[in-house]
């Protein structure tokens, strides 16, 4: 028999009771912690995914909505733009680089973005098999792709046209899968790369077979002496100077549109954080009341204990025991509590992404634990001690004569 | 083993309770009679350690006890002083065997004896049981294997038999005669039941004649 032991036991004499009080605060605890693993998760794959990208161009439109669909490939891109401007803003000395992207097309609802390998060097991509594409409609697959899909190298498919699945498909150019990339972690996973060129020639109504075989362009812009179009354009800074210069310069021509990565994405967590605070406020609302249930409990249950508290006292146990053993009742439902709280949390993302394969939520992880919940075990055991405080301090004043004789 | 010297005590100051000195020896008896109200329990929780006299002294093998502070006088009781109530009071949410154990917790004894002791009284069968399933006889019985789990030098019994019928409050007076003689114990019963006079014949009376 000890403390922790005797504390348990009377703990379990009330499962119901206690049952509910470990629940309510569970739940409380459960909502922090989505909050956390969310927040935390969602911050770090947006900032690594928009390393390396100092401002994105592409059509007039909400700037949120083009670094989303740019940078994140979650959004519908804002419209193309005239690959005329884009190669003059290449030509810009404040411009260090540019890779062009050309969007519109999927295959099953995975988006299939051309490009060049700038791109992948900007991600620092490797192949786990094969080799980046060559020619018009070689793609390369992002891991998660290949993964769900079930391709492989040489395995061919037909793309179908806008951002998600069930539109009408391309039959007459089908892709052909040259090389397969390392798990990378970020936004290529559920990426199809290939070349410019493929994306416009599958738009393209004639078939012109001999600029099928031609070795697609690998940096800068495709040559062509068509009139084309790309969908936006990703643009490193040569010096800090640009980043004072270059928006204003773009933003004032008519046709064009710069955002800047970092800005948007703080103003969308300025959006959202209306919404978690509002939900990080009843989260502690749950906390309190948990906190309140678990003082009621113990205090009522205290009346009916005065009896046992003075036998024990009879059998010598001391006023500071009797304290910690109500205390030790609050720390043990709280403890409870904040682990099943963690745990419904990571349940909670584990059933989102089973739900979601797709899209921004399937990227969340259930299995990350962060520093942060430790704190909630800490948050935890001081709602406990301090819910248990004054039913514990009503113990340690239990005047045993008195007590004994009053039965 | 146990003297108590001029002792004195009130709860309102124009009723005094003058209790005679006492002083038992190793293994005697004493039987405390008297009505309801005339301070039996008193005396009782007084020579327990559990209530600070006005005036006088109570010495328990050597020491005195309410010299004791706090935490030390709690340890103190619980080594060396075993109470009996009325009501058995076994605390619910233990098994008969973890009311002893927390017994020997809470003074610090290693309870090696709690199976015998079990034994003896005829509920080892009983040790996994929970208070809820024991009869009334049964369930004093366990109090009386609690009070004695950490081996005490002094025995109180506040109306051990008050609740029980003729049989079973013979049997209690009787198992704890011979727990006392065997444990060599100072054994106190404080009672108004006629029923356990004529068990030990070393008797006072408090508060007039009962």
């Amino acid at each position: 028999m000890n403390m922790l032991k005797l504390s348990w036991k009377y703990l379990i004499a009330k499962p119901l009771n206690t049952g509910l009080n470990i629940l309510l605060l569970a739940l409380g605890l459960a909502i922090i912690t989505v909050l956390i693993l969310i927040q935390d998760q969602f911050e770090q794959k947006m900032t690594k995914d928009a390393e390396g990208i100092d401002l994105v161009v592409g059509a007039k439109g909400s700037p949120l909505q083009l670094i989303l669909s740019s940078v994140y490939h979650i959004d519908f891109p804002t419209g193309n733009i005239d690959m005329n401007d884009a190669m003059a803003l290449s030509k810009n000395r404040l411009v260090k680089n540019i890779i062009p992207l050309g969007m519109g097309d999927n295959y099953l609802g995975y988006r299939i973005v051309g490009t060049n390998y700038d791109y992948l060097e900007l991600y620092d991509a490797q192949m786990i098999e094969g080799h980046p594409w060559e020619k018009p409609f070689e793609v390369v697959l992002g891991h998660e792709v290949a993964d769900k899909l079930g391709l492989k190298i040489g395995d061919t498919f037909v793309g179908s046209h806008g951002i998600g699945s069930s539109s009408h498909a391309h039959d007459e150019h089908p892709y052909t899968i040259t090389g397969i990339l390392v798990p990378m972690s970020n936004v290529l996973d559920k990426l199809i790369l290939t070349s410019i060129e493929s994306v416009w020639y599958t738009h393209d109504e004639g078939h012109d077979h001999e600029k099928f075989e031609k070795t697609v362009a690998k940096t800068g812009f495709p040559e062509t002496d068509e009139d084309r179009e790309v969908t936006s354009l990703l643009v490193q800074y040569r010096n800090p100077m640009a980043a004072v210069q270059l928006p204003r310069y773009i933003n004032s021509r008519s046709a064009l549109q710069a955002a800047s990565p970092s800005f948007e994405i703080s103003r969308l967590f300025e959006l959202l954080g209306v919404g978690i605070k509002l939900i990080q406020g009843l989260a502690i609302v749950i906390i309190i009341i948990a906190g309140l249930g678990i003082f009621i409990a113990l205090f009522n249950s205290l009346k009916e204990r005065k009896y046992d508290l003075a036998v024990m006292r009879t059998l010598g146990a001391s006023s500071t025991q009797l304290f910690l053993h109500i205390v030790l009742e609050g720390v043990i439902l709280t403890v409870l509590g904040a682990i099943v709280g963690i745990l419904i949390g990571h349940l909670f993302i584990a059933v989102l992404v089973i739900q979601n394969d797709q899209g921004a939520i399937s990227t969340l992880s259930a299995t990350v634990f962060l520093k942060e919940e430790l704190w909630i075990l800490a948050y935890a055991v001081l709602v406990g001690i301090i819910a248990s405080l004054i039913p514990a301090w009503s113990a340690y004043q239990t005047d045993i004569a008195k007590q004994l004789t009053k039965s | 083993m146990l003297i108590a010297k001029n002792i004195e005590f009130s709860y309102q100051p124009d009723q005094k309770f003058n209790i005679p000195t006492l002083e038992l020896k190793a293994g005697e008896q004493l039987l405390i009679l008297g009505k309801s109200g005339s301070g039996k329990t008193t005396v009782l929780n007084m020579l327990g350690g559990l209530l600070k006299p006005k005036r006088g002294e109570i010495i328990i093998d050597g020491t005195s006890i309410y010299q004791l502070k706090g935490a030390a006088l709690d340890k103190f009781r619980g080594r060396n002083i075993g109470i009996i109530f009325q009501k058995p009071h076994i605390l619910s949410p233990l098994t008969v065997e973890e009311n002893l154990k927390l017994a020997n917790f809470f003074s610090g004894t290693n309870g090696n004896k709690n199976e015998s002791l079990l034994n003896d009284l005829d509920i080892l069968d009983k040790r996994k049981a929970r208070v809820y399933t024991l009869s009334e006889g049964e369930a004093q019985r366990v109090s009386i294997a609690r009070a004695l789990a950490n081996s005490p030098k002094i025995i109180l019994a506040d109306e051990p038999t008050a609740s029980l019928d003729d049989i079973n409050a013979a049997n209690v007076v009787k198992l704890l005669k011979e727990q006392a003689e065997k444990f060599n114990a100072v054994l106190i019963i404080v009672t108004h039941d006629q029923r356990v006079k004529d068990h030990i014949s070393n008797q006072i009376t408090i508060g007039g004649e009962a």
